[in-house]
C-alpha cells in the first residue's frame, strides 16, 4: 500500500484519484503549461518587450483601474444589499435574493449587448447622462458599469452568511454598555464581517480582471483608452501574433495567481477568526 | 412593510431602515432588474412576428443546437469528474490534498480568453499538435471539438467544488457502516452516498450548465465564428449585434436570458429542498 | 465466536496508537475496552471490525486468520459512535439495508425481509418508529436502531464504539441495563469501547484497561477495581490517595522511592492514634453525598488534601466537623516503585 495515504475500507480510491489527476492534467494542467512554453520561445528580452509595450501597458492599466473601481462600488453597495437582505423584511425579499445571482446565470454576451444598449447616448439610462454631457458607453466608464454588473453577487454572497452569524447577543451587549447604533456597527459588526467583505472584494476584482464578454460591447475598444487586456489578446491572435498574445496571457495569469493566493489566505484568515 | 420592532437595541430607526432598503433595491433594480427587462423588451420591440422569424432563421437554429451539444458533453464530463474528485478528496486521507483542491479551482482564476487561447496553442495550426492534426486531417480548433474543450475548461470546477465541501461535512461513517453491513463498493456509493449528495449534485449541474451554455470569451477564441457551423448562441448574438440586427440579437439573447431565469428558479428550488431535507448546501460565492 | 489478538501494532505517522496488543476474547463474552481518549481503544475496535488495518500482528476469529478478509466478509456488526444511520432512509430501510445488499443468491425475499426487520425492531422495542427518519428520533432511539441495524446481518461478533457516549446521563443508565439484558439473551461475542469506568464495570463481563496504546490490565470488573495491576489502573478506576515514601515511609514499607495508593474508603479515622504509623491531620471539609460522606483532611504543614469516604452510618456514629484534629491510617494499600509513578504522572 502506498504510504502517502491512510488506509480506508471504502473502495475506489485509486480509480477516483487516478481519473481525477488524469482529467485535471489533460483539461487544465497540460494546456496551461503550453502557455508558459510558448512564452519561453520569446525569451526574456522578447517577453519584456511585449509586456512593456505602450499598448499593452495601457490595456493593463485600463483593465486594472476599471476592475478596481467596479470592485469598490460592489464592496460598498454589496455590503448594503447584504445588510438589507439579512436584517430587514420586505415583500418580495426572496425574489430579490434570488435575483442577486443573475450575473452568474446570465451569459456575459447578453449582459454586454444589453448594458451597451441601455447606456448608449440614446439608451434608457444613457440619455440622462448625455443630457449632462457625460458619455458612459464606449468609454472606460462603460467598462466600469459592465464590471460592476458581473461582480455584483460576489460581495453580497460572501458577506451575507457572515452577517447572519453575528450574534444578536453581542450587539445587545454593546448597546447595553451604552454604544449607539453607529458605534455598534463600527466597533462590533464591521470587524466581524471585514474579512468576508475583503474576500468578496477580491473575488469581484479577480473576476473583473479576466472579464471579456460583457465588456467588449460597451467599451468601444479604443486602443490606449478603452481597450482591456483580454481584448488585446484576441486582437493579437487575430493578427496571428501568438507569442505576443501568450505573453499578455501569462501576465494576466500571474496576476490571477497572486489574487487567488491572496483570496485563499483571506479565507483561511476568516475561518481562523470564526473558529475562535 | 417591516415588522414592528421589539428589539430596539439592535435595530435602526424606521427612517434609516426605509432609506437602506430603498437604496439597496434601487441599486439592484438599476443593475439587475432593468437589464433583464431590457433584453425581453429589445427582443419584442418590433412585435412577436419579427421575434419568431429571428428565432426560426437556420443560423440561429444551428447555434442553438451547437450550444446544447457543447453543454450536453461538457456537463456530463465534469459531472463524472466532480464525483470522482470529491469521492477521493472527501472520503480518503492522502498527501497533497489541499494542493489538489487549489488546482481544481484554477480554471476560475483564468480569464475566459486565456482559457480559449491555451487550446489554440495546443491544437491550432501553429500549436504543438497542429502539424500532426493537420497531417491526419483532424480539425479541433475553429471546429466543434475545440468549442467543447473550451466549454469543459471554463466549467471544470463547478460540480467538484459543490460536492467536495458537502461530502467532507458528511464524513465517511455512513459509508463505513454500509461496508460493515456487507454492501459492495457500488452499492455503498449508489445507495448511501449518492442519495446524500443529490441536492448538491443537482445544484452543481444547474450552475455548470448555465455557464456552459452562456460561455462567450473562451468559445469565441476557439470558434472561428463560422456562421451556421461553429457559432454557439452567445457568439451568434455577437454577430447579429455587430451587424446592427438588434431585434434578432435580442431575440436570441432572450432565450439565454430565459435560461438564466430558469437557472435562478431551479437554483432557489434546490436550495430550498436541500434545506428542507436537512442537508444544507455548502457553497460560497 | 472467540477472538484472538496477537502482537498487534498500529502507528499513525509518528504516533503509536497500538503497541504490541495481545488479547483473548471468549465466545459469548461481553468485553469493555476502557481507557482515556487517545489510548488506542477505538483503533483496536476498528481493526477487529476490519475498518482499519494493523501494521503487524495477527487477528483470529475462532482460530481462523481474518486479516485478509475485508470488513464486508468478516460478519461483524459495528455500531458507530455517532450511530452513522443512513439519513435519507427510514428506520425500516436502515435496518433492512444489510439484508437488501446481500448477493442475489443469499438474499431473502421481500416478505422474509419484512418479517426479520420487524422482529428486530420489536427486539429493540421501536417497531412503532419504522416509518420515521433518523432525524426524527431521540439519541437513545437512534442508538437502538443502530444496534438493530448491526444485528440484522446476524453477526457473529458485535462491536460498539462508545455506544452511550452521546447520550444524557439518565438515558445512558437505562440503555446500559438494556444492552446487558440483550447480550444475555443473544449471547453474541461483544466488545464495546468506553471512557466511562462506571459503564465498563457495570456492563462488561471483563474489562480491558488501556493506556497509551498498551493494555494495562485485563480482568473482571471486580478484579480491576479491587486489585489494580498498575498505578494507571488505580488512578483511572475509582478515586485514590497517593502517599510518597519520602513523607510516609512506614506506609510504603520501602527503602527507595515509592508511592502508596490508598482508596478513600480504605482509610480509618480516629480521634486517638491507631498505632505509631498513624498520621495526625486536620479536617478541612465534610460533605455528605448521598449514601456516603466525603471528608477532606490535610496533614500539618502540607497543602495537599487527602480524600476519605465514610459510610453515613460510620460518620453518624462519630461525627466530624471542619477544624477537628484526628488521626488517619490506611486499612489497605498498594505500593508501586516510583519508576512506575513517572509513567503515571505523565498520563
Amino acid at each position: 500500500m502506498a504510504s502517502f495515504r491512510a488506509h480506508s475500507v471504502l473502495p475506489g480510491f485509486n480509480l477516483a484519484l487516478g481519473f481525477t489527476l488524469l482529467y485535471l492534467s489533460l483539461i487544465v494542467l497540460v494546456p496551461l503549461s503550453a502557455l508558459f512554453f510558448k512564452t519561453a520561445t520569446l525569451g526574456w528580452v522578447g517577453f519584456y518587450e511585449v509586456a512593456t509595450g505602450d499598448r499593452v501597458l495601457a490595456a493593463l492599466k485600463v483593465t486594472f483601474l476599471t476592475s478596481l473601481a467596479a470592485a469598490v462600488i460592489n464592496a460598498i453597495f454589496g455590503l448594503l444589499v447584504a445588510w438589507v437582505l439579512v436584517r430587514y423584511r420586505f415583500p418580495g425579499k426572496r425574489i430579490v435574493d434570488a435575483l442577486v445571482d443573475l450575473p452568474f446565470a446570465l451569459p456575459t454576451a447578453v449582459a454586454g449587448i444589453t448594458l451597451a444598449t441601455l447606456y448608449a447616448p440614446h439608451g434608457w439610462i444613457g440619455q440622462y447622462f448625455a443630457a449632462h454631457d457625460i458619455k458612459v458607453a464606449y468609454t472606460p466608464l462603460g467598462i466600469v458599469v459592465a464590471l460592476t454588473f458581473i461582480g455584483l453577487p460576489f460581495v453580497v454572497r460572501t458577506v451575507q452568511p457572515v452577517l447572519e452569524d453575528v450574534e444578536a447577543g453581542v450587539e445587545e451587549a454593546a448597546a447595553s454598555l451604552g454604544a449607539g447604533r453607529w458605534d455598534v456597527f463600527r466597533r462590533v459588526i464591521f470587524p466581524a464581517i471585514y474579512p468576508a467583505l475583503l474576500t468578496g472584494f477580491s473575488l469581484a476584482f479577480a473576476r473583473a480582471i479576466g472579464e471579456y464578454g460583457s465588456v467588449i460591447f460597451i467599451a468601444g475598444n479604443m486602443p490606449y483608452i478603452s481597450e482591456i487586456a483580454p481584448l488585446l489578446i484576441v486582437a493579437k491572435l487575430e493578427q496571428y501574433d501568438y507569442a505576443g498574445a501568450t505573453a499578455i496571457a501569462v501576465i494576466m495569469l500571474l496576476i490571477s495567481f497572486v489574487l487567488l493566493l491572496g483570496i485563499n489566505a483571506l479565507q483561511w484568515w476568516t475561518s481562523q477568526r470564526g473558529a475562535r | 412593510m417591516t415588522k414592528p420592532n421589539t428589539r430596539i437595541a439592535t435595530h435602526e430607526s424606521k427612517t434609516v431602515t426605509l432609506l437602506f432598503i430603498g437604496v439597496a433595491l434601487s441599486y439592484l433594480l438599476l443593475f439587475l432588474g432593468l437589464p433583464l427587462f431590457a433584453v425581453f423588451y429589445g427582443a419584442l420591440s418590433k412585435g412577436w412576428e419579427l421575434y419568431w422569424t429571428a428565432l426560426q432563421e437556420p443560423d440561429a437554429w444551428s447555434a442553438i443546437k451547437l450550444t446544447f451539444i457543447a453543454a450536453g458533453i461538457a456537463v456530463p464530463c465534469n459531472l463524472v469528474f466532480g464525483i470522482a474528485a470529491s469521492w477521493a478528496i472527501a472520503k480518503f486521507e492522502f498527501k497533497g490534498k489541499s494542493l489538489l483542491i487549489t488546482l481544481i479551482d484554477l480554471p476560475f482564476a483564468v480569464s475566459p480568453v486565456v482559457s480559449g487561447l491555451v487550446y489554440v496553442l495546443l491544437f491550432g495550426a501553429q500549436g504543438w499538435f497542429g502539424p500532426w492534426l493537420q497531417a491526419h486531417d483532424v480539425k479541433l480548433i475553429f471546429a466543434v471539438p475545440g468549442i467543447v474543450l473550451a466549454t469543459i475548461f471554463v466549467t471544470f470546477p463547478f460540480i467538484a467544488r459543490e460536492l467536495i465541501p458537502l461530502m467532507q461535512s458528511q464524513g465517511k461513517e455512513e459509508e463505513e457502516a454500509a461496508v460493515s453491513l456487507g454492501a459492495s463498493g457500488w452499492q455503498t456509493f449508489s445507495r448511501v452516498t449518492l442519495p446524500n449528495i443529490k441536492w448538491g449534485l443537482l445544484y452543481g449541474v444547474i450552475l455548470c450548465n448555465a455557464r456552459a451554455m452562456g460561455e462567450f470569451g473562451a468559445v469565441s477564441v476557439v470558434s472561428g465564428h463560422i456562421r451556421g457551423m461553429t457559432n454557439t448562441m452567445p457568439l451568434h448574438v455577437e454577430i447579429l449585434y455587430n451587424e446592427y440586427n438588434f431585434v434578432a440579437a435580442f431575440a436570441v439573447a432572450s432565450l439565454l436570458a430565459l435560461l438564466a431565469v430558469v437557472t435562478l428558479m431551479l437554483k432557489s428550488l434546490v436550495e430550498w429542498q436541500a434545506k428542507k431535507s436537512g442537508e444544507p448546501l455548502h457553497h460560497g460565492a | 465466536m472467540s477472538i484472538t489478538i496477537e502482537n498487534i501494532n498500529k502507528n499513525f505517522g509518528a504516533y503509536q496508537a497500538l503497541d504490541n496488543i495481545n488479547l483473548e476474547v471468549n465466545s459469548g463474552e461481553l468485553i469493555a475496552l476502557l481507557g482515556p481518549s487517545g489510548c488506542g481503544k477505538t483503533s483496536l475496535l476498528r481493526i477487529i471490525g476490519g475498518l482499519e488495518l494493523a501494521d503487524s500482528g495477527k487477528l483470529l476469529f475462532h482460530g481462523e486468520d481474518v486479516e485478509a478478509r475485508d470488513a464486508r466478509e468478516r460478519n461483524v456488526g459495528f455500531v458507530f459512535q455517532h450511530y452513522a444511520l443512513f439519513r435519507h432512509m427510514t428506520v425500516f430501510e436502515n435496518v433492512a439495508f444489510g439484508l437488501r445488499v446481500k448477493p442475489k443468491k443469499e438474499r431473502h425475499n421481500e416478505a422474509e425481509i419484512q418479517r426479520r426487520v420487524h422482529e428486530l425492531l420489536n427486539l429493540v422495542q421501536l417497531d412503532w418508529l419504522a416509518d420515521r427518519y433518523p432525524s426524527q428520533l431521540s439519541g437513545g432511539q437512534r442508538q437502538r436502531i443502530a444496534l438493530a441495524r448491526a444485528l440484522a446481518v446476524e453477526p457473529k461478533i458485535l462491536l460498539l464504539d462508545e455506544p452511550f457516549g452521546a447520550l444524557d446521563a439518565q438515558v445512558r443508565k437505562e440503555l446500559r441495563r438494556w444492552l446487558r439484558r440483550l447480550h444475555d439473551e443473544l449471547h453474541i461475542t461483544s466488545i464495546f469501547v468506553t471512557h466511562d469506568q462506571e459503564e465498563a464495570l457495570e456492563v462488561a463481563d471483563r474489562v480491558v484497561v488501556m493506556n497509551k496504546g498498551k493494555i494495562e490490565q485485563v480482568g473482571t470488573p471486580d478484579e480491576v477495581y479491587a486489585s489494580p495491576a498498575t498505578p494507571f489502573v488505580y488512578q483511572f478506576i475509582g478515586n485514590v490517595n497517593l502517599f510518597h515514601s519520602r513523607e510516609h515511609a512506614p506506609w510504603t514499607q520501602q527503602q527507595g522511592d515509592a508511592v502508596a495508593f490508598v482508596r478513600p474508603h480504605d482509610i480509618d479515622i480516629s480521634v486517638t492514634p491507631q498505632d505509631d504509623t498513624a498520621l495526625p491531620v486536620q479536617v478541612k471539609l465534610v460533605r455528605a453525598i448521598g449514601s456516603i460522606v466525603r471528608v477532606e483532611v490535610s496533614a500539618d504543614g502540607s497543602s495537599e488534601f487527602i480524600e476519605i469516604e465514610l459510610s453515613r452510618e460510620r460518620f453518624e456514629s462519630a461525627p466530624l466537623t471542619a477544624g477537628d484534629r484526628v488521626f488517619i491510617r490506611p486499612r489497605q494499600f498498594r505500593v508501586f516503585e516510583t519508576g512506575d509513578q513517572h509513567e503515571l504522572s505523565a498520563a
